[in-house]
């Protein structure tokens, strides 16, 4: 865990210019996992829509037929990657939940992919205050 | 005639309705459903590790106190006074005093993190009770300067602790909330820290948000803050460890 | 041994019937964006891969990215028709690895 001396920045991600994630490399990272442009298709993203602090946000994604993999992706964030999961033969529900990082307002989005291939997207818009009141 | 005093009982109740609100209940329902459910707590491995600590080394803490929940009601009472060595503690310097006195090792560093899960532990075990902050006669001087300090204006930002948390609860500083700055789920998990942190680490936090001397841990002024603090909130119910944004 | 894992599962599990599996594990997650007060970044340390395996095979696997909170929580649904074990992996930067296991008991 981190050390006390450290004065860290309000955010884990301190805006530094250079990191930043974009629409484009948000497409290429999904283009990257998913091997192609995902259609629009039918997830369920369950996530606040008015998050306090972006640290720690409680999120779930589900689809509604088997899958054997299910990303989420951000375009706002230093990097557009959050999480690629696999679904193996066990798996009873097409779904997983996590934790995530945000650093900012922004729509994610969530891919799955099914055994023979097929892939589809979507996406939910997540609003996030940021502290006010900034301690070292 | 019955119920005409039935009725004057309740209007006389309703006007004097507490009108304190945890801040567990100006979250939102998202931070309240993790706080609620043990299983996604983020303290919960702070939690463990309390639950080790408490049975490690030859004098462990279950040496004496045995099981956890046999301290049930112990946070309720903090911080008190500690005669013998003339001092007031909160929950984390009693911690400290029994570490130091009876099992004879050197105190942790403030916030180290074997003390605050200790502390989340031991906290956990008054779940629900109401805070009793215990009076005395230097606890009682105490809470009349930590009631000072409450309502002194500080700070480069020139804030006194009323202005924001007694006057603008519930309006809103940036995009966040203004809470009433209740102590009842001490240590919490603040998502800001990524960490649990007490509330000696939430005061200073504060301090340093108006731009004000930061005041050493465990110093008068911290201590007073906390004895006022806990008189303030006495009788809500406890619900520690807790999750703040 | 301090805990570095904290793993749920219900307390009776039904052949063929879902349950749900959570784990945590202990792990600052630093994302690599943060900098020390000396003003130097601190550089990125993270859980990288999680596996979960039902007697050996991959029953829930993720890649994990810096944008994954601390303490990295993972929420997944299984089903099993017999009795067996259940094992959970993570390994991350400057060769983090930590490893449970649970018996999984059919009721």
């Amino acid at each position: 865990m981190k050390r006390r001396e450290f004065i860290v920045a309000a955010s884990v991600f301190a805006a530094l210019p250079e990191a930043q994630a974009s629409d484009e490399a948000m497409r290429a990272a999904i283009r990257a996992w998913a091997g192609g442009e995902p259609p629009p298709g039918l997830l369920k993203i369950d996530i606040a829509e008015l998050v306090e602090n972006g640290n720690a946000v409680p999120v779930r994604v589900a689809a509604h037929e088997p899958v054997a993999g299910l990303a989420l992706f951000t375009p706002l964030n230093p990097e557009p990657e959050v999480v690629h999961v696999t679904l193996g033969a066990a798996s009873a529900r097409p779904e997983f939940s996590t934790r995530m990082r945000l650093a900012r307002s922004q729509r994610i989005v969530a891919v799955a992919q099914t055994a023979d291939g097929r892939c589809w997207q979507a996406g939910v818009d997540v609003i996030v205050t940021l502290a006010a009141c900034v301690e070292p | 005639m019955r119920a005409a005093s039935l009725l004057l009982l309740a209007l006389a109740l309703a006007a004097n309705a507490d009108e304190r609100r945890s801040g567990r209940d100006t979250m939102s329902v998202a931070l309240r459903a993790l706080q609620a459910d043990d299983v996604q707590h983020p303290a919960q491995l702070a939690l463990a590790l309390g639950r080790e600590q408490w049975s490690a080394g030859a004098k462990s803490c279950a040496s004496c106190h045995g099981e956890p929940d046999a301290l049930r009601g112990a946070a309720t009472r903090y911080p008190a006074w500690d005669r013998g060595q003339s001092s007031f503690l909160d929950l984390p310097g009693r911690i400290q005093r029994c570490r130091v006195r009876h099992q004879q090792q050197p105190a942790w560093a403030p916030e180290a993190e074997p003390l605050l899960a200790l502390a989340a532990l031991v906290a956990q075990q008054s779940r629900g009770l109401p805070l009793q902050p215990p009076r005395g006669p230097e606890l009682d001087a105490a809470a009349k300067r930590g009631e000072r300090l409450y309502t002194t204006r500080i700070g480069a930002l020139n804030l006194s602790c009323a202005q924001c948390h007694d006057e603008r609860a519930g309006l809103r500083l940036g995009g966040s909330l203004i809470p009433q700055g209740h102590v009842d789920d001490y240590p919490v998990y603040r998502l800001e820290w990524q960490s649990l942190g007490s509330l000696q680490r939430r005061l200073r936090g504060c301090l340093s948000g108006v731009r004000a001397k930061v005041w050493a841990w465990d110093s008068a002024e911290l201590l007073a803050l906390e004895v006022w603090l806990s008189r303030r909130s006495a009788g809500m119910a406890m619900q520690p460890p807790g999750v703040r944004p | 041994m301090a805990t570095r894992a904290v793993i749920t599962l219900p307390a009776a599990i039904k052949a063929g019937v879902a349950f749900e599996v959570r784990a945590t594990v202990a792990h600052a997650m630093e994302t690599g964006y943060r900098t020390s007060d000396a003003g130097a970044r601190l550089p990125r340390d993270i859980v990288r891969r999680f596996e979960c395996r039902l007697d050996g095979d991959i029953v829930f696997a993720a890649d994990l990215f810096a944008a994954i909170s601390a303490n990295p929580y993972l929420a997944f649904w299984l089903r099993a028709a017999q009795s067996g074990e259940l094992s959970f992996s993570w390994r991350g930067d400057n060769g983090f690895e930590h490893r449970e296991t649970r018996p999984l008991t059919i009721a």
